[in-house]
Order: C-alpha cells, then sequence, then structure tokens
C-alpha cells in the first residue's frame, strides 16, 4: 500500500490545521490507548502515573507528535525520515510492532473527535493509510 | 463469562442513548467500504461503490448501515449473554456470507471513529475503553461459529 498525490496532498492539508493542537492531540490519544488497551502499560511501567493527562504522559505525547510531524514534512521517504525513531523501539524499547496500530487507532479516534468537521470519509483514509506508512517504517528495523 | 463494571455498563448505555443508528449506521458502513476498500467484496449487490460519492450516496448501503447498527442494539440490552444474543449471526455470516471475521474487527474500528465524531468531548477515554471493550466482545461472538 503506498499513498497516493491525493492522499499526500490531504494529509498535508488537514494535519496543517490539526497540528496547532499537537500537544492536546499527544496526550490524549496517548492516554486513551493506555486505558482502552491495558496490556500496552507495560511499556510505561517506570512512570510514577498512568492517568489520563498526567504529566510523563503529556511530556510523551509531546515526543510522539514532533515523531509525525517529522513523518508529514518526510512523507515521500518515510523509511529514511523515521529510521532512527525506527531502529531505538526495535533495538532499545522493544516495542512490540503490533502497538503502532493500536496508537494509530486511538490518534484517529482523537482526531476526529477535535475536529469533526474536517474529518471527511477522504480524509478518513488518507489518514488512515498515512499512520499504517507510518506504523510499517517504524517496523522495519526490526528483524 | 464477560465481567461488567457498573461504570462500563453506564458508560455503554450513555453511548447508545446518544447515538442515532438511522446517522451512525449508514456512515459507519459508508466508512469502513471506503478506507477498507476491500470489504466492497461482500456487497456486490449493491450496486455503485466505485467512488467515495458513489458509496455515501448509495441507498442500499445507508438502508444496511441502519440494519447493522441496530443489530448492535441487541447487544447493548443484554450484556450478560452477548455469546448467544449474536450466535444465529455468526452462524450467518460465517456459513451463508462468507465473511473474514477480520472485517468485524474493522467495521468496529469505524463505527467507534464516527461515534467519536459524533460525540465529541462526551466520548472520553473511560468511555471509549467500555464501548471498545462492548465492540470487542461482539466481535468475538461474531466469529465464534466459524469453523
Amino acid at each position: 500500500m503506498s499513498l497516493s498525490t491525493k492522499d499526500k496532498t490531504l494529509v498535508k492539508a488537514f494535519w496543517d490545521k490539526a497540528s496547532k493542537k499537537a500537544d492536546d492531540i499527544g496526550s490524549e490519544a496517548l492516554s486513551r490507548m493506555l486505558i482502552t488497551y491495558p496490556a500496552t502499560k507495560t511499556y510505561f511501567a517506570h512512570w510514577d502515573d498512568l492517568k489520563p493527562g498526567s504529566a510523563p504522559i503529556r511530556k510523551h505525547g509531546k515526543v510522539i507528535m514532533k515523531g509525525l510531524v517529522t513523518a508529514v514534512s518526510k512523507i515521500d521517504d518515510l523509511e529514511s525520515g523515521l529510521s532512527k525513531v525506527a531502529e531505538i523501539h526495535a533495538t532499545k524499547l522493544k516495542v512490540d510492532p503490533a502497538n503502532f496500530k493500536i496508537l494509530s487507532h486511538c490518534i484517529l479516534v482523537v482526531l476526529s473527535k477535535m475536529f469533526w468537521e474536517d474529518f471527511t470519509p477522504e480524509t478518513h483514509v488518507a489518514m488512515d493509510k498515512f499512520l499504517s506508512r507510518v506504523s510499517q517504517a517504524m517496523s522495519e528495523k526490526y528483524r | 463469562m464477560v465481567e461488567w463494571t457498573e461504570a462500563e455498563r453506564r458508560a455503554i448505555e450513555s453511548v447508545w442513548e446518544k447515538i442515532d443508528v438511522n446517522v451512525i449506521g449508514p456512515q459507519a458502513l459508508e466508512s469502513v467500504l471506503i478506507v477498507y476498500p476491500w470489504t466492497q467484496r461482500y456487497f456486490g449487490v449493491f450496486g455503485n461503490l466505485s467512488s467515495v460519492s458513489a458509496i455515501t450516496g448509495n441507498p442500499k448501503v445507508a438502508a444496511h448501515g441502519k440494519t447493522v447498527l441496530k443489530a448492535l442494539g441487541s447487544g447493548v440490552k443484554n450484556l450478560d449473554d452477548i455469546k448467544s444474543t449474536y450466535a444465529k449471526l455468526s452462524e450467518l455470516h460465517s456459513e451463508k456470507l462468507n465473511v473474514d471475521p477480520d472485517n468485524f474487527r474493522l467495521l468496529a474500528d469505524c463505527i467507534t471513529i464516527v461515534i467519536s465524531t459524533k460525540l465529541a468531548a462526551a466520548f472520553s477515554p473511560d468511555v471509549q475503553a467500555a464501548w471498545q471493550k462492548f465492540l470487542d466482545v461482539v466481535v468475538s461472538a461474531l466469529s465464534r461459529e466459524y469453523h
């Protein structure tokens, strides 16, 4: 699966608007993931507070969103654009790559909730495809 | 046997009360056909599904969307026996319709996202968690009669 020119245009246009709330999106998506998919908490056992909107969640939400901003800017070559962060998740953090899909879904829920007027079916499919490609690039270094 | 907390029951019922199945149903089915186009394989008799506007304007898609969401209501009203609530539908999807059960998960995700656009702030993280747990149980019940 690859992103068409139309997909990329839709992603960039939607992201232009959504990125203004990047910090809130990151924090909320991460909070929702930890509650809805409790198995994901295993990766954050070293945090002292896993409640929605906690300080560690807000901080890490920002890190994740920075990664997505990078991904949008490198949309034409996600594998090299996300190479470093993919390496970290594979070799150092050892996050099961199935979790990228889970976080992607939570990001979509937050985006659709915050920007419901702009979340048309065309935007939905473009963003779903984009996050799938990001997840794919993030899974590149595992074996 | 699924255990539901009081808070989860309330959350699931609150979502159900707030949504209009005649709006959410069509939009959720349209979404799954648009976002995951391979699902169109099951709807050959619905006519034109060749573009986003064809799908969103297709009356058979809309009608079937309503049917699907209404069926979800049975689960909401029978939280303690979702397995037998959907036993017949499970057999139908497996034996007659030959639907790959992975598609139930795709539709569940689309239902969640469409509800999220409608409920916005009311679809809090706790409510999402309870709602998705409910959909997981429904998907599991629908997948049960496959052999």
